[in-house]
């Protein structure tokens, strides 16, 4: 059994939510409520990383993270380190691969507050903060909970992208679905398959609990 | 529980007064809704607005609340301006008192119905709020119910609930949006009648919006008919379904007896020349030149059927012989359309044992009365013409 791998795992998979579920909430909202030209081509954007082969996506981050890159310079200037091969490397690929992820539940959720809701708060004095963290956030939460447990389920189990950004460092880069495969090549299947069924079960695990908090609601229409 | 700065117990002694403690509101723009409106409603005054669907009805009553922001105009509440759009000043709907009953209620689902009326009681403490809201609850008779939510309540009750968070929120004016478009017959009478006992408590200016016009007459103490954004005419229903300033009201507010007719001179007497008949008209005539085409309309209850068997008051009163071209009976109430010797159709209502008595069918001939005192001249309007305007 590869700990250290399950420790990237599980770190990059709460990394991922924590950062992505705001980002995603504030996109979502945005997606779900403005009209504007070009919002076909935004949501187009976001969606991109469902449809696109992780090699795809994992090669145009690699070349973007280098050091004669925009992003990767500018990261370079920042922090002094370079982002590919390295954690946060493999971190900042694995927000983008799960944009759609995080974004489409919260949209759609979002969506189906009725509008007259935050016009109701805003008429019974709530400001637009209040309004927001009272009324819609509690409403849009079974969504919230869906994108926190997709994204979570998927980060474990994502794998191209991050071998492409990654690569395979131990205690880094290497995530259990990597040494999974890096155990399979070297022949060793009794390894292999102890990391396959604790996968299993902590993305069976993560994915229940969500499920069963999100449907914990005495309100919604049965 | 007090109604601050709502001018409940200011004594209105003049136009101005009132007006300053009353609703006026002044919106004009040309898109994208266009809009030409005026309405003014005094504390305590329930306003109705009505008009067809589009009529623009719902976008006046954002506009009060500041959910709607037109190009020009003026929103003055109880002497502070919410919107001036000249001064650009447009408060927030979290800085207008306001409440709003939405026409679906708009209830927050997750919140039970005590704590959808708590959320304008948030500048309370956690048990003044709860014993305001008790109080609201019990106010509007659903003591009892505050632990369930909205999908556990009937749509009155919704509806309570609504009217009960609108109040809470101790509002200068209360807006509201079709209220009891979405219950049943029976439940909207009930609602109706509970409306109206809860105004004696209230001395806010209520403004109802509605296309239903029997509820705007039982409940409204002004109506102001709109029409494709456009405020036509605010009066009291009385007067507004017997004076209508156009024909174009007229037939907003579903009245008949509309005709055009000709100013003569019959033996030094001015009158209205109607095919073959000259009418006698009380007032309005004389300042009229002759010859001229002007519209007229006549409430049906200014209409008097002559009983065959004795003569009954007013038969002198422009007489004139008619065939019954229908009867429709509506439960009590029979709807009797007359043919008049030149084709136009008198429409008018009595109780149909009324009509059984006077053997009123089909083909039949009748001679009624048009009242010389409910002529309602409507100088400068022609009927074709302004039906035209109507189907543009």
């Amino acid at each position: 059994m590869d700990w250290s791998a399950l420790s990237v795992s599980l770190r990059l998979a709460a990394f991922t939510c924590l950062m992505l579920i705001p980002i995603a909430i504030w996109l979502g909202r945005s997606l779900a409520y403005a009209r504007f030209r070009g919002k076909g081509l935004c949501e187009a954007l976001v969606a991109l990383p469902l449809v696109l082969p992780p090699t795809v996506l994992g090669f145009y981050l690699l070349l973007s993270f280098g050091r004669d890159a925009p992003i990767g310079s500018f990261w370079a200037e920042m922090t002094g380190s370079g982002l590919n091969f390295t954690f946060n490397g493999i971190l900042i690929a694995s927000l983008i691969a799960n944009l759609p992820f995080a974004v489409q539940p919260i949209q759609r959720a979002f969506e189906h507050v009725p509008h007259n809701l935050r016009e109701a708060a805003w008429c019974s004095g709530l400001s637009p903060w209040q309004t927001l963290l009272r009324i819609e956030l509690p409403l849009v939460w079974p969504g919230i909970m869906s994108a926190a447990a997709l994204t979570f389920a998927h980060t474990l189990g994502e794998f191209g992208v991050i071998l492409m950004v990654g690569g395979a460092i131990d205690g880094e880069t290497r995530t259990l679905a990597i040494a999974i495969y890096d155990r399979v090549q070297a022949f060793d299947e009794q390894g292999a398959a102890q990391m396959s069924a604790l996968l299993l079960l902590v993305s069976f695990i993560t994915l229940g609990l969500v499920y069963g908090l999100a449907g914990r609601r005495r309100w919604a229409r049965g | 529980m007090g109604w601050p700065g709502a001018g409940g117990g200011h004594v209105a002694d003049s136009s101005m007064t009132a007006l300053a403690s009353g609703l006026s509101v002044a919106v004009n723009q040309t898109g994208p809704i266009p809009l030409a409106a005026e309405f003014v409603c005094q504390p305590g005054e329930l306003l109705a607005l009505v008009g067809p669907s589009g009529s623009g009805k719902t976008t006046l009553l954002r506009t009060i609340a500041g959910l709607y922001r037109p190009q020009h105009g003026q929103v003055i509440c109880a002497g502070d301006v919410w919107f001036d759009a000249e001064g650009e000043r447009s408060l927030s709907p979290q800085h207008r008192r306001v409440g709003m009953v939405f026409q679906d209620y708009a209830l927050f689902p997750h919140l039970t119905a005590l704590e959808n009326i708590q959320v304008p009681l948030r500048h309370l403490s956690q048990p003044q709020r709860r014993e305001q809201a008790e109080q609201w609850l019990a106010k509007v008779r659903l003591e009892g119910l505050g632990k369930r939510y909205p999908n556990a309540l009937s749509g009155g009750q919704r509806q309570r609930v609504a009217l009960a968070r609108a109040l809470a929120r101790e509002p200068q004016v209360l807006l509201l949006d079709e209220p009891f478009s979405a219950v049943d017959q029976v439940t909207r009478r009930r609602l109706q009648r509970e409306l109206a006992l809860l105004r004696q408590q209230i001395k806010i200016p209520i403004v109802l919006v509605t296309h239903d016009l029997e509820e705007a007459t039982a409940l409204a103490d002004q109506i102001c008919v709109l029409h494709n954004g456009v405020s036509l005419q605010q009066d009291s229903p009385e007067a507004l379904f017997s004076r209508p300033a156009s024909p174009l009201v007229a037939r907003l507010l579903d009245r008949h007896n509309l005709f055009e007719g000709v100013v003569v001179e019959v033996e030094g007497q001015r009158r209205l020349q109607w095919g073959e008949c000259s009418l006698e008209v009380a007032e309005g005539l004389a300042n009229l030149p002759l010859g001229e085409a002007v519209a007229w309309y006549l409430p049906p209850s200014d209409i008097v059927l002559h009983r065959r068997d004795r003569p009954s008051q007013g038969e002198r009163e422009n007489p004139l012989a008619a065939t019954v071209s229908e009867v429709v009976v509506l439960g009590g109430i029979t709807s009797v359309s007359l043919r008049v010797g030149h084709g136009d159709m008198l429409r008018f209502d009595i109780a149909t044992h009324a009509a059984r008595r006077n053997q009123l069918t089909s083909g039949a001939v009748v001679n009624v009365s048009l009242l010389a005192a409910g002529i309602h001249l409507l100088p400068g309007h022609r009927v074709r013409a302004d039906a035209h305007d109507k189907r543009k």
